[in-house]
């Protein structure tokens, strides 16, 4: 592998978040490096999800704070993650049904669009050889997924696991420096499963991506990812190296089972 | 190098290349689509990469008369290596690039393959799989260097590579190329295509310049084929058919040749392209119409109408108008409301819309079907051949075409037929020989210098060949009545619920099928009815679809009865697999005809179980899926009686 795995990018400081008296995140704390595969994983209701919502800004915590290369965060908002170059898939795919493939990819390339919307209206001068651009780039994105044939059809008439990829599509055509999966392959046969996995190496490989995932495959965390942060009922009870994590007796009982 | 080029007769495909590039040198000769944009390559582009890639291969190492593997999807690329080794006097060798690692192997080393050009990594990581056992192995070149960056192989290279080398190359050299064009005569194998090979091991047929020469010029002066045309290339390059079509009538007539962006866009490529010439065999013409039916099920009742009372017209007057012949004012009247209404958008939706001649070759093609297409205006004819004759032997040609008939021997072609029924071929088309096979060669070719064809086949009163069924497979039945097992498979086929069918009945006493359904088909009409499956094989196994299938098998036994010596072969007993049969499996060959003699020892028990009278068969099959993984498929198999038909005179059974 080419890629290296360099300094600390994200960094969580002892993040807790709650719901009036749920407790969904306790002091949690864990970094995230350049280039590398993060997995975040858990039971059902550990707080993966909240977690990924705590980096994008999509949930502000009551404690802690989030380092972004250096750049501290008390609160997160979205746009400004965005802005600073992280996007994200969700669990239940966040598309456009109606819209086609082509104008959902293009959705992704909405914070980079300089020209104004009179501009746009009229597609005129440099509005057009800016959407232009933005076109080739996500035929780049369509390139890469392999999604060339189903690129006018809506994306509500196409298969689950299609859909997933192009919401990975989505966020990818944002040329993320960061990219937070939220489950990229849940709901997916072998077959579907094992491209998603080929597209998220390849994304990290390809282009340096630091990937965050969250997955409950547990074959799937462990190959891909170079190391694991384990939440319980909100707490960090395991971090780590994939063996590290599996030989964790804590982990062990809480998530994996006796049986591991 | 244009100057050499003109000075010598255009008798080999290097120098019709650079003839193209000299006398329509800014016209369009291939176009792929990449990145959602169609890119062209002139005449003039082509000759440069070729040139690139000649010289590359040369300073690689590349010696005269040696073959190269070419492997991938049609990509301009492709052909231009074809090119670039017929310049330089060596043999391309295109196989097919869905074959599994093991069967490329043994092309491989027969053929002594040193050089290989592939399209992709998927392509790189089969021979990497094949390494060991490929000693001779020297180079491999890719196309597509999507995901090649962390191959360090010394002996895997970019294509890029290979060009930029021959770029220099050429420039130090400039007399390299027009000297190796020159040496090259027109006796020289231009090809080598793999014969798939029902029975036995592939093998290499060797083809010249001048036979695939002679093939395609008869082929393009025979439908009068201009520069103009436009074709799309999606058919394996490995088969003779793309060869001719995509290669060789390309390079005689100098027309365009598009490459789809991938496999799974071809129909919307199509669309993009409106090719004006066109070759498909009969399964894609068959898909489609499928699916033409299916969206028009969907289809409000209105435009249901319509759709069915405009091809009542077409089917009465549609072909007759095709051909030129006398068709009443009132239905002339009826077709042309009918084309504006139905059938324009109709070739419109299927990328048909500027169609002049479609051909369609490589297996029967069911009458209703052949109908459907000439009678909404699209002229599509039949032609005969085979790998060992360029795929040239008979065409139909324009306003006399028969729906059960090939057509009339091609200009340059003498077709004779032998005492036991097989035809016979002679001609400027022939294969020079079989790779290294002297005996094969010699099995095949009489002494007359006719190839036998092993077809069995007869002249109708006008002159036009009738293909019956392979000449070794037609067998007697145990009462000695004839049994031709591929027409009646045909017959089986026709129909739109069955993908595929094996009936046995040589030496036996009855006849008995195994049918594999449509799954797109059938499963579509399982939906209507609110028929739940999991998959094929749930399917296949329900008894509503066993009815499905029996109806279709009975209707197939009543027109048998009126097929002379073959009433005797009508289906008693049948049941359907539950696997479909697959190339993979090594049950079809890789153009998709059935190995018979293979799927009858794989499934001896069921066919025990068929003869045997039981009701019920259990077996359990190996399947080999896609990423080349094993597993299994196990099922309890229903066997059903069918009725017969009793001929005129004699009691029904």
């Amino acid at each position: 592998m080419s890629r290296q795995i360099g300094e600390v990018v994200l960094d969580l400081k002892k993040v807790s978040l709650s719901f009036g008296g749920v407790k969904a995140l306790t002091d949690i704390s864990f970094d995230v490096r350049e280039h590398e595969i993060r997995a975040i994983i858990g039971p059902n209701g550990a707080g993966k999800s909240s977690m990924l919502n705590v980096i994008n800004g999509v949930y502000r915590p009551q404690e802690g704070e989030i380092i972004l290369r250096g750049q501290h965060f008390a609160k997160m908002n979205p746009y400004k993650a965005a802005q600073a170059g992280i996007s994200r898939t969700f669990q239940n795919i966040a598309l456009f049904k109606g819209m086609n493939v082509i104008d959902n990819l293009m959705t992704g390339r909405n914070l980079k669009i300089r020209s104004n919307l009179i501009q746009q209206a009229f597609w005129w001068g440099p509005a057009r050889r800016e959407e232009l651009e933005h076109r080739a780039k996500v035929e780049e994105v369509i390139d890469f997924l392999e999604i060339q044939h189903i690129r006018k059809t809506p994306v509500g008439r196409l298969p689950y696991g299609l859909q997933k990829r192009v919401d990975l599509g989505r966020a990818l055509a944002m040329e993320p420096s960061i990219l937070l999966l939220d489950e990229p392959m849940a709901g997916m046969n072998v077959e579907e499963k094992q491209d998603m996995c080929r597209f998220i190496l390849d994304v990290n490989d390809q282009f340096g991506t630091t990937i965050v995932l969250i997955e409950h495959d547990m074959a799937v965390v462990m190959d891909i990812s170079d190391r694991v942060v384990v939440l319980d009922y909100g707490k960090k009870i395991g971090d780590g190296d994939p063996d590290a994590v599996r030989a964790n007796p804590d982990v062990i009982s809480a998530y994996l089972g006796a049986s591991h | 190098m244009p100057e050499t080029a003109s000075s010598q007769a255009l008798d080999t495909f290097p120098r019709l290349l650079l003839n193209h590039a000299r006398v329509r040198g800014d016209k369009p000769a291939m176009r792929e689509k990449d990145l959602g944009i169609w890119q062209c390559w002139t005449w003039q582009n082509v000759a440069e990469e070729v040139c690139a890639l000649a010289c590359g291969l040369s300073e690689m190492g590349f010696k005269r008369g040696e073959n190269v593997a070419i492997v991938g999807d049609n990509r301009p690329r492709m052909y231009m290596m074809m090119s670039a080794v017929q310049c330089l006097g060596g043999v391309p060798l295109p196989l097919y690039q869905d074959a599994v690692a093991n069967e490329m192997l043994f092309v491989l080393v027969d053929a002594e393959v040193r050089f290989l050009f592939v399209e992709d990594q998927e392509q790189v990581d089969k021979v990497l799989e094949l390494q060991e056992q490929l000693p001779q192995l020297g180079h491999v070149f890719y196309d597509d260097p999507h995901g090649m960056r962390h191959y360090t192989q010394p002996f895997i290279h970019d294509v890029r590579e290979l060009m930029e080398m021959g770029r220099t190359h050429n420039r130090n050299h400039p007399d390299l190329l027009p000297r190796e064009v020159a040496a090259g005569s027109a006796d020289d194998v231009s090809v080598m295509l793999y014969t798939s090979g029902t029975t036995g091991k592939p093998k290499g047929v060797c083809l010249t310049h001048k036979a695939f020469i002679s093939a395609a010029r008869g082929g393009t002066e025979f439908d009068h084929l201009t520069a103009d045309e436009d074709i799309l290339s999606y058919l394996p390059m490995a088969w003779v058919g793309d060869h001719l079509f995509s290669f060789a009538q390309a390079m005689i007539s100098g027309f365009t040749i598009n490459c789809p962006e991938s496999a799974e866009t071809v129909m919307n490529d199509l669309r993009e392209i409106g090719p004006t010439y066109y070759f498909a065999p009969p399964r894609v013409f068959e898909n489609l119409l499928t699916q033409v039916m299916i969206r028009m099920e969907d289809a409000s009742a209105i435009k249901q109408k319509m759709f069915h009372y405009f091809m009542t017209v077409a089917r009465r007057s549609g072909a007759e108008i095709l051909d030129g012949k006398p068709v009443s004012f009132a239905d002339r009247v009826l077709y042309g409301l009918g084309s504006f209404f139905v059938f324009g958008p109709l070739k419109n939706v299927l990328g048909l819309s500027r169609v002049r001649v479609a051909y369609t070759a490589g297996a029967a093609i069911g009458p209703d079907l052949f109908r459907f297409y000439r009678s909404i205006g699209i002229n599509l004819k039949q032609l005969y051949g085979q790998t060992e004759t360029c795929a040239y032997v008979c065409l139909q040609p324009d306003g006399e075409i028969k729906f059960d008939s090939v057509g009339k021997p091609a200009p340059g072609v003498e077709v004779k037929i032998a005492d036991n029924g097989e035809i016979l071929v002679k001609g400027p088309m022939l294969l020079k020989e079989y790779y290294k096979r002297p005996d094969a060669t010699a099995e095949v070719i009489n002494a007359d210098g006719y190839f036998m064809t092993g077809d069995a086949g007869m002249f109708d009163d006008e002159g036009h060949l009738k293909i019956i069924d392979r000449a070794k497979d037609v067998g007697k039945l145990a009462n000695g009545a004839m049994f031709a097992p591929n027409f009646i498979e045909n017959k089986l086929k026709f129909f739109p619920f069955v993908k595929e069918a094996v009936v046995f009945g040589d030496r036996r006493e009855m006849v008995c099928a195994f049918i594999n359904i449509d799954i797109g088909a059938v499963g579509n009409w399982a939906e209507r009815r609110g028929i739940a499956y999991s998959g094929y094989t749930d399917l296949a196994a329900k008894e509503e679809v066993y009815g499905l299938i029996q109806e279709s098998i009975e209707q197939v036994n009543s027109e048998l009865v009126g097929e002379g010596p073959l009433a005797d072969s009508q289906i008693h007993r049948f049941l359907i697999l539950h696997k479909e049969l697959d190339p993979d499996d090594d049950e079809l060959t890789r153009t998709r005809k059935v190995r018979r003699g293979f799927v009858a020892e794989k499934y001896g028990v069921l066919i025990d179980a068929l003869y045997a009278g039981k009701d019920r068969q259990f077996i359990e099959t190996a399947v080999k899926f896609e990423d080349g993984r094993q597993g299994k498929v196990a099922a309890d198999l229903v066997i059903r009686d069918l009725r017969t038909f009793g001929v005129a005179g004699r009691a029904a059974s």
